[in-house]
């Protein structure tokens, strides 16, 4: 059945001689078995390079996480471990830096994802209106998306400088007085949290945008034919019709939430930066992470730290989970 | 007002996916068709708007201001709004004392390798998740898009450890091997080719004899290829800003751009204008490919996102 294409594609040579009809045969019948090993094994063999990097980069440390936690090691000499059981989580349960941690990381990680995602959505609705320089509107809000962590909080922590900062020196302008933005605990997260905000926004409203256009225009229709406002409509048409999307979102947030790390880190202004302020006032997780390995050379008990962020997140969902079904129960 | 009145240009008619053409240039295919019923934007709207733009470029281009004044400019009251004389003295000097000529290097080597090796085997990857028939596929797919809940930073202490035994710490491999793969990208390119790659040209190299690879090589890289521009571009975004692992493993002696920017803030004596020229610096290639390719990154994330 080979035609000429055929061996073009698959690169063979043209037969010399004719072969006999045993030869053809067998030739016949391992190219048959190449063809099944191939339409069986090359899919495996596709996704494999994958499967394989996240086994080695990101499952097994992961995994191993968990086991360097039950052990004390130094950062100086990281091939020696000393097994020390559960130590490290009870002295992290009794560590009131942890709970300051923990306490920091769930604050900011509100005041942060709520209103981004808010403002996502009203953001999305808008590009969502036929218009001129619809692009350039797109555009615009992805360029935070493209400023780097560092070059974003370099510049936040100077707009919120306390002596020559442009916010206090706006606030002044209509008679309020300086806030010390770094020094205090609610003005540091709410500083933080605003970098967060504008980074993300954009990138979610794109995404909440893409789904609300996969919305079918006759559930548009028939909420107008019943005479439903426009703002009706957002609420009964549009929200429920981009839902996963919105899940999707809060999922990616919650996890980008708990990971937070480079803008505390940067709007500490050095020194100040590992612990978050002078009283730990904006230390998060990750920066208690980095402070227990990288500063105080203890490698398990900042395996300690990611395993319980990891434990946090798990409960964060299973507590979505929850929500869920007494919401369904209720309703 | 009859039909034969309205504009020429309404609507073409729907053909079926079969009929549709294969486009080969551009990323206009990875743009849907509109669904939902459009409003045209009143003045409100375009205010509104306006304002949201205005709040998303002022922070970068007041870094271009207090880069291109000096220090006891840009800490006077009220601060200043236009660009100074000095932008390209700063430049230079973030450039020279900041690394940044290095960590520019480093950042493009590092974003350069990660985009293109996620993007061949996000490609390789999705066309088997996309056209391919396999045991345990659907399972499989489940487990890439299980991966992308995984946080990459809680293995961040093994991953050190496995770095200084390999004696890749300091080093870029240690920042390009773990992020060689993108479950993201797996997934966007599943979604892509699942749209616009016909069964039937996978069905006819096949019937041609043709073995996977080459079906792969010569049917679906033409056909992936405005989607895989688009993947490198996001790819290479997310590797030039990311910061929590290269800073890290790196130090100040082999930094990427984002680390070396934390060097330009950690002294005690703040030379501000020096390190908002060091920020606008590690900002410009990105913000340069944006203006240039705004359009297909915009499509790209419109495309991989969850639609419903």
């Amino acid at each position: 059945m080979a035609t000429s294409t055929t061996k073009a594609l698959a690169g063979e040579e043209p037969p010399g001689a004719p072969r006999t009809t045993g030869g053809e045969r067998t030739a016949r019948r391992r190219s048959a078995l190449l063809h099944r090993l191939d339409v069986k094994g090359a899919p495996f063999a596709f996704v494999a390079p994958f499967f394989v990097v996240f086994a080695a980069f990101s499952f097994y440390p992961l995994v191993y996480t968990s086991w360097i936690s039950l052990h004390d090691v130094e950062l100086a000499t990281l091939d020696v471990m000393e097994w020390v059981a559960f130590d490290n989580y009870v002295e992290l349960w009794g560590d009131s830096r942890f709970w300051n941690a923990l306490q920091n990381t769930l604050t900011i990680g509100v005041i942060s994802t709520v209103p981004q995602l808010l403002m996502a959505l009203g953001l999305a609705h808008l590009l969502n209106y036929r218009m001129r320089a619809s692009l350039f509107f797109r555009v615009a809000s992805l360029v935070p998306y493209a400023t780097s962590v560092a070059a974003a909080a370099l510049v936040f922590t100077m707009i919120f400088e306390r002596d020559f900062g442009m916010i206090n020196w706006a606030l002044g302008a209509v008679g309020v007085d300086p806030v010390n933005w770094e020094a205090d605990k609610w003005p540091a997260q709410v500083a933080i949290s605003t970098i967060v905000i504008w980074r993300w926004t954009g990138y979610n409203a794109l995404l909440y945008l893409a789904a609300m256009q996969a919305i079918p225009a006759d559930r548009y229709e028939a909420a107008s034919l019943d005479g439903a406002s426009r703002w009706k409509q957002f609420t009964h048409v549009t929200v429920p019709g981009i839902r996963s999307t919105i899940v999707f979102t809060i999922v990616l947030s919650t996890i980008g939430a708990t990971q937070l790390f480079g803008e505390p880190l940067i709007f500490g202004q050095g020194p100040n930066g590992i612990t978050g302020g002078a009283d730990n006032q904006y230390q998060t997780l990750g920066l208690l992470l980095y402070e227990e390995g990288w500063k105080n050379y203890q490698m398990g008990r900042s395996a300690t730290v990611a395993w319980a962020m990891f434990m946090l997140l798990v409960l964060a969902f299973v507590a979505q989970r929850l929500i869920k079904r007494l919401r369904s129960r209720t309703s | 007002m009859t039909i034969h009145s309205l504009p020429a240009r309404t609507k073409t008619p729907d053909r079926t996916p079969a009929e549709k053409p294969v486009r080969r240039r551009g990323g206009r295919r990875l743009l849907r068709e509109r669904a939902g019923r459009q409003h045209h934007a009143g003045p409100l709207a375009y205010v509104l708007l306006a304002v949201m733009a205005v709040l998303s470029i002022f922070p970068l281009y007041w870094t271009m201001v207090a880069a291109s004044t000096d220090n006891t400019r840009v800490s006077q009251t009220p601060p200043p709004f236009l660009p100074g004389p000095n932008l390209f003295s700063n430049l230079a000097r973030a450039w020279d004392e900041a690394a940044m000529g290095k960590a520019m290097i480093n950042s493009l080597i590092v974003a350069g390798v990660i985009a293109l090796s996620t993007v061949m085997f996000a490609t390789l990857a999705g066309f088997a998740f996309a056209k391919l028939k396999f045991k345990g596929r659907n399972v499989l797919l489940m487990l890439v898009i299980g991966t992308m809940l995984v946080p990459p930073q809680l293995g961040v202490v093994p991953l050190f450890m496995m770095m200084s035994e390999l004696g890749w710490s300091q080093q870029l491999p240690a920042v390009i091997f773990p992020t060689l793969v993108s479950a993201v990208g797996v997934f966007f390119m599943r979604q892509y080719l699942s749209e616009a790659l016909p069964d039937e040209l996978v069905e006819a190299g096949r019937v041609d004899g043709a073995h996977s690879l080459r079906i792969f090589w010569s049917i679906v890289l033409p056909v992936a290829r405005p989607a895989m521009a688009v993947l490198f571009m996001i790819t290479f975004v997310h590797a030039w800003n990311d910061f929590f692992w290269p800073f890290v493993v790196l130090d100040m002696t082999n930094p990427t751009v984002p680390v070396a920017l934390t060097q330009l803030s950690a002294g005690y004596v703040r030379d501000q204008s020096l390190i908002m020229a060091g920020a606008l610096l590690g900002t410009l290639p990105l913000l340069a490919m944006f203006i240039v390719f705004g359009r297909q990154i915009v499509s790209g994330i419109m495309a991989g996102a969850v639609k419903g």
